[in-house]
């Protein structure tokens, strides 16, 4: 045995102990990997030292393998912590720099939306759906003997003269703009066996002026039951039923006597309005009544046996007192922020 | 109908404290809607004045005006308003004389429109009030000058209240009558009325006068077929009244309720037919008796005759018009309006009165046809009472001689062929069945006895006759409406009935919400325009002849019915542009009119008492026009707008195309697009859109210069899709088919091809040619370049390959693709781009 090992950790330490001291001290991955180079690379002590083994004499190669290689070991793992941690660093100072203001927000797309007068029909169909009634509908064009000679207005009935039409050319084809949807109601009674509960919503014509609360061109939804025993209390728990869906569990309704040809007895139709300007007070919301019995004769349906109730709102007025519209130009001018403010809900 | 207060009052006991609103509160719950509430709006210290003196003063601008010397109020005492007993004031009017009594509106006084009185300095005067003329006191139209009240036939006390003298505090309640309430267009009516809401007493007019029997003077009624096999007139009475001075002024009573009523005063004879035609309900026509040329004859008119009416007219007569004849030819449209030849004047003495009862239908028609809705015809059209004109002739000889001072006499007329009604047949529980209430016995006799019906409570039922005065109750429907409106509507309870199970939406109905939705989806909003469109719009997109056309319209420049939506979108976009909102994306949803081979034929209207059969209601419905539902779209503008880190995208072609490949998915189906044309769109920018073989529209652009011609920017992209069309090929159910998950092979294909074949067409080539391993194919450029072979471009498509049962290989993939490759430079000489 010539002397001591030179590979002892008297030397082996304050290496390592230095070196380590370097890996803490790189400041980002690139300086981490200077330091690997510098103090693990091919030309650091520690690779000087390693590489003096082969000429030592052979008693101490195991010993000083030994102790270089968990010098090694520990520098290694100490570089992988290093590295991890420093990668962390990086990437948190890559995601700040990626940093937006977020209320610059881009919209790719325009958004859509739908028009309140074909929205609503559909929001009340969607009720009488549920109560298992069908929806009904009908040509706009339509024979007067649909809109008018088959709900009891006679050729010379006073109200029909009323009703400011629009005529079709040639007049003796006897067409017109239906006034309102009660002739679906006609067909609906003529295409269907009883029992009948049909919803018809549609738009109908009139010869009115445009102006605040008018309009020539509008829409309705009219209701028709027809069966064995229904009286004025169906038709007043329909609507009831119909107005809370509407309006909210706190509606009420009120009817009061009034004349239409195809239904009788007749009655307006007002709801008790809570959100109305001015404080809650009954606004007329449409007419109703016990289909007249000339109107199921007309249809084939015997009026000894079967029995009808009907009902009509214009969907315009709803809309107007319900969502607060207070003009019709507002409604029939296809400005699109009309139809934007709704989007696709009421 | 207008119901002057103090009028009504007179027959139903109304409150002390009553107003129109009030008086229409109890009217509508009997089924009467309130109109408005009308009154002269006078207020303040209105008096009788005299004129002491005055002296006329012309003024620089032409005008003489005279300053008066009034007494308000009897000497030494204090006047109406506190002031001096006589008054200086201004006067415009030169129509009066010293010793007049006129009407003045002292200081704190005001009239109608709110104009307020006050002392003013005018003229180089302090005028201290002012003397009222009948139209500024809205009495009516006549501004010739102020009120004389002796030309009233009022001599009134100096310094009494002007507003209780000529009733200017009466108010009038106005109610909509509706048609089958002709007898309320009365005050009998109404106050009856008002007697169903409130329990107070009724008083019948009727009983103002009583009739006398009054003979010979001859009425023939000539009308053997009539009008829808009904008579013309089955009533009619003639009373006279010797010796009147038809020039004396009428009752200022009568003037204001006549005004407040909503009439005019013309003179004191025809004020007395129309009081009592507002008070019964009876029309009634004076003549001069003198005039008449021999017996009255009512007959229909003969082609080419021609009457002068009242207003001055002159009307060609037609075969239907009923006409009241004497010797000399046609007198008057009966129960529209009498004639000018036999008319009453100021000279008049010897009156005879008329008070017919006619068919509505043939009045009606007569109205409708001369244009002319008289008071007269409005009442006849709904409905008189057959049994009151003896009354209604009575009360107008009762108010003739008391003030024109005639005398009745006993010539006149009662023809009547009127029957007695027949008895309706009420059973006991049918109102309850109607409307769910149960009556009493006590209550459905005692309504029907208040309505005026004779009812006799029988075995299982009730035996009515309905009063002369309510042709409408005919039926034992109309019986049970009475019944329900007089009780109450508040008793009717409430039960929700239960419908059998529904089927839901329909088809069609369930894919109009997928489309609208779709719509929405792509950023589109829906606007709903008027389909009344001008000749020239429905020929922006369609050569048709054909069309609908209004027969009333309110413009007559938008008199057709659409053929196409997008002929109306145009404006709507033109609107939204003129208001700043340039960038659009408008759609609706809507019918469109499309003239069929049988439209407009000529075509009698079946009857409605029973069901039609099925062949006349197919005829019913042959004469309709088609009226399929569209979709349209216009797109204008920035799809998207210029935003932080976006740039500005213009709405083109693509959109268009683009929209209706959503609207088409979301019926279940697949879009086809190819090269096409159609009118208003642009020749080379337009996309024939074909779900199979079925063509459904077209999208694309419009045509520039219509565009141009519209205000719109050169560039807009529209679409109309038959709706009707895609919805019938639309499956009811969609078919799955399996997901694979094994991985995809993915090869880009460069293929050179003429430049007039179709990328679509290219496309089509290789998903038929590449077969079941291809799952998808999208064209992702189409390249041109001079260094191109000459008319060649090319075309790269993204392919994704995947098999069904085992991980491809890119050999199989390529193998594919080759497949594709031969088939396309098949047909159209396609090879691979190197």
């Amino acid at each position: 045995m010539s002397g001591s090992n030179p590979i002892n950790s008297g030397v082996v330490d304050p290496l390592v102990d230095s070196s380590l001291a370097g890996i803490a001290s790189a400041v980002d991955l690139a300086a981490l990997l200077e330091a690997r180079s510098a103090l693990v690379g091919e030309t650091s002590e520690i690779s000087k030292l390693n590489a003096s083994i082969k000429n030592m004499p052979n008693e101490f190669k195991a010993e000083a393998g030994a102790i270089l290689g968990a010098a090694r070991g520990k520098l290694n793992a100490a570089f992988a912590a290093r590295e991890s941690e420093l990668a962390k660093v990086a990437e948190s100072l890559a995601l700040a720099a990626e940093t937006v203001d977020v209320t610059t927000w881009a919209s790719h797309a325009p958004v859509g939306a739908r028009h309140p007068l074909s929205l609503m029909p559909d929001q009340i169909s969607d009720i009488f759906i549920g109560m298992g009634w069908e929806i009904a509908e009908g040509p706009e064009v339509e024979s007067e003997w649909f809109n008018f000679d088959a709900l009891n207005f006679d050729a010379d009935h006073p109200a029909r003269a009323m009703q400011d039409t629009f005529f079709i050319e040639p007049a003796d084809a006897h067409l017109v703009l239906r006034t309102h949807t009660s002739p679906v109601q006609v067909r609906s009674m003529l295409d269907r066996e009883v029992p009948i509960y049909v919803l018809c919503p549609g738009r109908v014509y009139r010869t009115d002026e445009l102006d605040e609360t008018h309009t020539p061109v509008f829409h309705q939804v009219e209701g028709l039951a027809v069966d064995k025993g229904l009286t004025m209390a169906d038709l007043r728990g329909t609507l009831e039923h119909f107005a809370r869906l509407m309006f909210g569990p706190e509606a009420k309704i009120r009817l009061r006597p009034n004349y239409f040809p195809f239904t009788e007895p007749s009655a307006e139709l007002d709801i008790w309005h809570t959100a109305a300007k001015g404080g809650p007070r009954w606004i007329e919301w449409g007419g109703c009544g016990m289909v007249n019995p000339n109107v199921l004769r007309a249809a084939g349906i015997d009026p000894e046996e079967y029995s009808g109730f009907a009902f009509g709102m214009g969907i315009e007025r709803t809309l107007m007192f319900r969502n607060g519209v207070l003009d019709m130009h507002d409604m029939v001018e296809s400005d699109i922020r009309f139809s934007q403010q709704f989007g696709v809900t009421l | 109908m207008r119901v002057p207060l103090s009028w009504l009052a007179e027959y139903v006991d109304l409150p002390g404290d009553a107003t129109p609103d009030s008086v229409m509160a109890e009217l509508v719950k009997v089924g009467f809607e309130e109109e408005a509430a009308h009154g002269f709006d006078v207020t303040g210290p209105v008096v009788v004045g005299q004129v002491l003196e005055f002296t006329p003063e012309p003024q620089s601008n032409g005008k003489t005006i005279r300053w008066c010397q009034v007494r308000v109020a009897p000497e030494g005492q204090k006047a109406a308003d506190g002031g001096e007993d006589v008054r200086g004031i201004v006067c415009g009017a030169s129509n009066f004389e010293v010793g007049d009594k006129v009407v003045v509106c002292l200081p704190g006084s005001v009239l109608p429109g709110d104009f307020a009185i006050a002392a003013r300095s005018t003229y180089g005067h302090i005028s201290d009030g002012m003397m009222a003329s009948a139209k500024e006191l809205s009495l009516n139209d006549d501004h010739g000058g102020i009120i004389r009240l002796h030309e009233m036939g009022l001599d009134p006390k100096v310094g009494v209240d002007a507003i209780e003298l000529l009733n200017l505090a009466d108010k009038a309640a106005e109610i909509n009558v509706t048609p089958d309430r002709g007898y309320c267009f009365s005050i009998r009516g109404v106050a009856r009325e008002y007697s169903h809401a409130t329990k107070a007493e009724f008083r019948d007019p009727a009983g103002n006068a009583q009739p006398e029997n009054a003979h010979g003077f001859e009425v023939s009624i000539d009308d053997a077929t009539g009008i829808r096999g009904r008579v013309g007139c089955d009533r009619f009475v003639l009373r006279t009244v010797r010796g009147v001075d038809a020039a004396k002024p009428t009752p200022p009573w009568m003037i204001t309720r006549l005004k407040l009523a909503g009439m005019r005063s013309v003179s004191l004879v025809v004020d007395i037919t129309n009081y009592v035609m507002l008070e019964l309900g009876q029309p009634t026509h004076a003549y001069d008796l003198d005039k008449l040329n021999g017996g009255i004859k009512v007959r229909r008119a003969i082609a080419g005759e021609t009457l002068k009416t009242l207003d001055g007219q002159v009307r060609k007569l037609d075969a239907e018009d009923l006409l009241i004849t004497d010797g000399s030819g046609p007198i008057g449209l009966a129960g529209v309006m009498g004639g000018e030849s036999t008319e009453v004047s100021n000279e008049t003495v010897n009156v005879i009165i008329e008070a017919a009862h006619f068919d509505p239908v043939s009045i009606a028609r007569s109205a409708r046809r001369h244009k002319l809705i008289s008071e007269a015809s409005k009442r006849f059209e709904r409905g008189v009472d057959p049994k009151i004109g003896e009354y209604a002739a009575a009360r107008v000889v009762q108010l003739l001689e008391v003030h024109a001072g005639g005398t009745a006499d006993s010539l006149g007329a009662n023809y009547s062929t009127l029957g007695d009604s027949p008895a309706i047949w009420l059973p006991a529980t049918f109102a309850q069945e109607i409307t769910g209430v149960e009556y009493t016995v006590d209550e459905v006799t005692g309504v029907l006895a208040d309505i005026g019906c004779v009812v006799a409570h029988v075995e299982g039922g009730y035996e009515v006759i309905a009063p002369s005065w309510r042709p409408d109750l005919a039926h034992k429907t109309d019986l049970a409406e009475e019944i329900a409106r007089i009780v109450g509507y508040e008793r009717i309870g409430t039960r929700l009935p239960v419908a059998p199970p529904g089927r839901g939406l329909t088809k069609n109905q369930k894919l109009r919400r997928a489309v609208l939705t779709a719509a929405v989806g792509s950023g589109a909003t829906e606007v709903l325009t008027y389909p009344f469109v001008s000749d020239e719009a429905n020929g922006y997109f369609s050569d048709a002849a054909s069309k609908v056309v209004l027969a009333n319209p309110m413009q007559v420049e938008s008199g057709q019915l659409r053929l196409t939506i997008l002929s109306g979108l145009i404006d709507a976009a033109r609107r939204n542009l003129s208001r700043g909102l340039t960038d659009l994306a408008i759609f609706e949803e809507g019918s469109v009119f499309l003239p069929t081979s049988g439209y407009g034929k000529a075509f009698d209207l079946p009857n409605a008492e029973s069901r039609p059969t099925v062949e006349i209601l197919d005829s019913v419905m042959a004469t309709l026009p088609a009226q399929p539902k569209h979709f349209a779209a216009l797109l204008i503008g920035e799809r998207v707008k210029q935003q932080v880190g976006v740039s500005a995208q213009n709405y083109d072609y693509s959109d268009a195309i683009a929209l209706a490949a959503r609207i088409v998915s979301a019926t279940g189906q697949e879009l086809t697009v190819r090269q096409g044309s159609t009118k208003g769109f642009h020749p080379g920018r337009t996309a024939e859109l074909l779900v199979g073989e079925t063509s459904i529209g077209f999208a694309g652009e419009l045509a520039p210069a219509l565009a141009s011609d519209k205000d719109l920017p050169r560039r807009v992209a529209a679409v109309e899709i038959d709706l009707d069309v895609l919805y019938s090929s639309a499956p009811e159910v969609l078919q799955a088919s399996p997901i694979f998950g094994y991985p995809a092979a993915t090869q880009d294909l460069s293929l050179l091809v003429p430049l007039e074949v179709a990328a679509g067409d290219v496309l089509r080539t290789i998903e038929e040619g590449a077969g079941e391993l291809l799952e998808q194919v999208r064209l992702v450029e189409d390249y041109r370049s001079e260094k191109l072979p000459e008319g060649q471009k090319s075309l790269t498509f993204a392919l994704r390959f995947r098999a069904t049962d085992r991980t491809l290989t890119q050999a199989e993939a390529s193998e594919s693709r080759d497949a594709a490759v031969v088939l396309a430079t098949s047909k159209f000489g396609a090879t691979i781009r190197a």
